[in-house]
């Protein structure tokens, strides 16, 4: 008898490898953050100028051969305290968001997963952060414990608890609920091992896609921090300031407070663009239904 | 039943709090499963198959209260600690679900689950763990499984999907497997392959086997008894082959009569039930069938009938007017 034998052990067609394009403008973004990275590190072998040494000869300096931006209003080399100020946006930037990672993060994978009397208590704790407002916040703290860079980064840290918090418990509240939970627990899972295995890898994806952009919201809530006087302290540079300062002489020299404008726009820009490209690759649910 | 059970449900009942008022998921459910049997769970939708599961299982809501006892080898599950529960899942007690879709884990790849899984509860190395993976997804009919060990569930088809959960939940012997619906969500061709494949691994592994489903065709050939649910209760338990020759409930003769059959005229309407089932948060004096019972009687809506048997013991019917045997009784 002819029976049409389809053996499901034929040959296989293993899956193509789709090739993702990211495109030359996720490498531009990226060139960006690695030369201000590699920049703000190296910046004392670097930079001939000290980003605080005042020439007082050479006030608002054209760009030129020994000043490649040019001096700001004290003589102080503009290209040393742009890069000294990546220095200190880019460490609140990544610090910060990394305190809210872990804290808002951990905090909304518990809530969602145990719901309950603990995820009343989480979720009424942030809403009460959230009604309080951040700049009375920022300028309560910095006036008690004094303003420095380790301040800074845990006021901004602190203030984006909240926002992970939520992400990480939505995110987890859809997933707590999907059959492949119940199956572990069916298998003997215990609550460690989901949370661990089962859960964090899934709400890892969007915590990272927003911490990208919790960086960039960062640096510009710095930059306005310090833009008002609430950030490092002076002489200390920070783009923030260098606007705030620049914006004195802004009818005489108005690229000191631009150069450090368009820096802080590339770099945020930056991020966004790199946290959008790697959120889209590293789904591996985007081929899914 | 000779065989002493390797399960058995005693009266449980399951209490589910909603805002209506107390729903009734279970209600009063006695059953036994020998090593090397199987049961097939048959009801509609809402009927509380996949609720009596999770009560086996001892996975309820949180909400959920469950009165009864479920013991496994002679152990109450209902009375075993959180711990002793969690280590007799997976190696005495395992389940598929539905839906391959959502009951693997979208992030990790078919490996990591597989392995970890056998890792944790057979406490293999690594290598072991890999060897096993692999010949357990050959066992399940997956073609070059080294190959899928890498693989992420997206990639695979649903009916892989499937073979992968039986996989998982194969991979630590167990001796009670409890398939939820295993083949609702795949294709008809599809269907039959993944209750072979059932079946021929329950053979193997002499493991016993519970099959929750809405399709009668599904237990037809493939179980050793039946127990047919309705509005919590079961209403009719019987050995397949006496279940289908000789049906008494009303409500088993109304699903055998909704299946398609394939030697109908063309465009012959499909005799459905009419009418919904009972709204579960309002206990029904009755019978809780009798509304949509085409053979209801007055003391139909008056009394509850209770589970008991007539002519053999071993084929239980809850009915005052049970077809055939009472024939002349109904129009």
């Amino acid at each position: 008898m002819a029976v049409l034998d389809i053996g499901i052990d034929t040959a296989v067609v293993s899956p193509v490898k789709r090739k993702r394009r990211v495109g030359t403008l996720f490498w531009m973004a990226i060139t960006w953050i690695a030369f201000m990275g590699v920049a703000s590190i190296f910046a004392d072998l670097l930079l001939a100028h000290g980003p605080i040494d005042m020439d007082m000869l050479e006030r608002r300096a054209a760009p030129s051969l020994s000043h490649w931006l040019g001096t700001d209003g004290l003589g102080r080399d503009e290209l040393a305290r742009l890069i000294h100020g990546a220095r200190i946006s880019l460490t609140v930037g990544l610090c910060a968001p990394m305190i809210g990672l872990s804290i808002g993060g951990g905090l909304g994978i518990l809530a969602g997963y145990f719901r309950g009397r603990f995820e009343t208590l989480v979720v009424g704790s942030m809403d009460v952060l959230l009604a309080f407002p951040p700049l009375v916040f920022a300028l309560a703290v910095t006036a008690y414990l004094g303003q420095s860079l380790f301040n800074l980064t845990c006021i901004l840290g602190v203030l984006g608890i909240p926002a992970f918090m939520r992400v990480a418990r939505a995110a987890t509240l859809s997933l707590a609920e999907r059959e492949f939970v119940v199956a572990a627990r069916a298998l003997g899972a215990s609550h460690a091992r989901i949370l661990i295995h089962e859960l964090l890898p899934n709400v890892f994806l969007p915590l990272l896609a927003f911490f990208l952009l919790g960086v960039a919201v960062t640096i510009v809530v710095e930059g306005a921090l310090s833009f008002l006087g609430l950030g490092v302290p002076p002489p200390a540079p920070s783009w923030g300031s260098m606007i705030g300062e620049g914006r004195e002489s802004l009818e005489l020299a108005p690229r000191l407070a631009f150069i450090p404008a368009a820096t802080m726009f590339l770099t945020v820009l930056s991020f966004n663009l790199v946290g959008d490209t790697l959120r889209a690759l590293t789904d591996p649910r985007q081929g899914a239904l | 039943m000779s065989a002493p059970a390797l399960l058995s449900v005693e009266g449980v009942s399951v209490d589910l709090p909603t805002p209506r008022g107390n729903l009734r998921a279970v209600d009063q459910v006695d059953l036994r499963v020998a090593p090397g049997q199987t049961l097939g769970i048959v009801g509609e939708s809402g009927c509380g198959k996949t609720m009596l599961s999770r009560a086996i299982l001892q996975l309820l809501p949180k909400k959920a209260t469950l009165t009864g006892r479920v013991r496994l080898d002679g152990q109450d599950l209902t009375r075993l600690g959180a711990e002793p529960l969690r280590k007799l899942r997976g190696r005495a007690l395992a389940v598929v679900f539905q839906d391959p879709m959502t009951s693997l884990n979208p992030v990790l790849t078919i490996g990591s689950q597989l392995i970890e899984t056998l890792q944790e509860h057979l406490e293999f190395d690594a290598a072991t763990a890999r060897k096993r993976s692999i010949e357990l997804l050959a066992a399940v009919g997956i073609p070059a499984p080294e190959h899928r060990l890498t693989q992420y569930p997206h990639q695979l088809s649903g009916g892989m999907r499937q073979r992968v959960a039986i996989a998982i939940a194969l991979s630590c012997e167990p001796k009670l497997l409890i398939a939820d619906e295993p083949t609702t969500a795949l294709d008809v061709t599809i269907q039959a392959q993944i209750l072979d494949l059932l079946a021929r691994e329950q053979r193997r592994r002499h493991m016993a086997m519970i099959i929750i489903t809405h399709d009668l065709g599904v237990v037809a050939g493939r179980t050793d008894e039946v127990a047919v649910m309705y509005a919590g209760r079961v209403v009719e338990r019987a050995p397949t082959p006496a279940l289908f020759k000789n049906m008494r409930m009303p409500y088993t003769e109304a699903l055998l009569a909704a299946i398609p059959k394939i030697d109908a005229a063309p465009h012959t309407p499909l005799p459905a039930i009419s009418g919904r089932p009972p709204d579960p948060t309002r206990p029904i004096a009755g019978c809780a069938f009798s509304p949509r019972c085409r053979y209801a009687m007055a003391d139909c809506h008056q009394k509850k009938p209770a589970l008991a048997s007539a002519a053999s013991s071993d084929h239980q019917y809850a009915c005052f007017h049970p077809i055939h045997a009472a024939a002349g009784a109904c129009v």
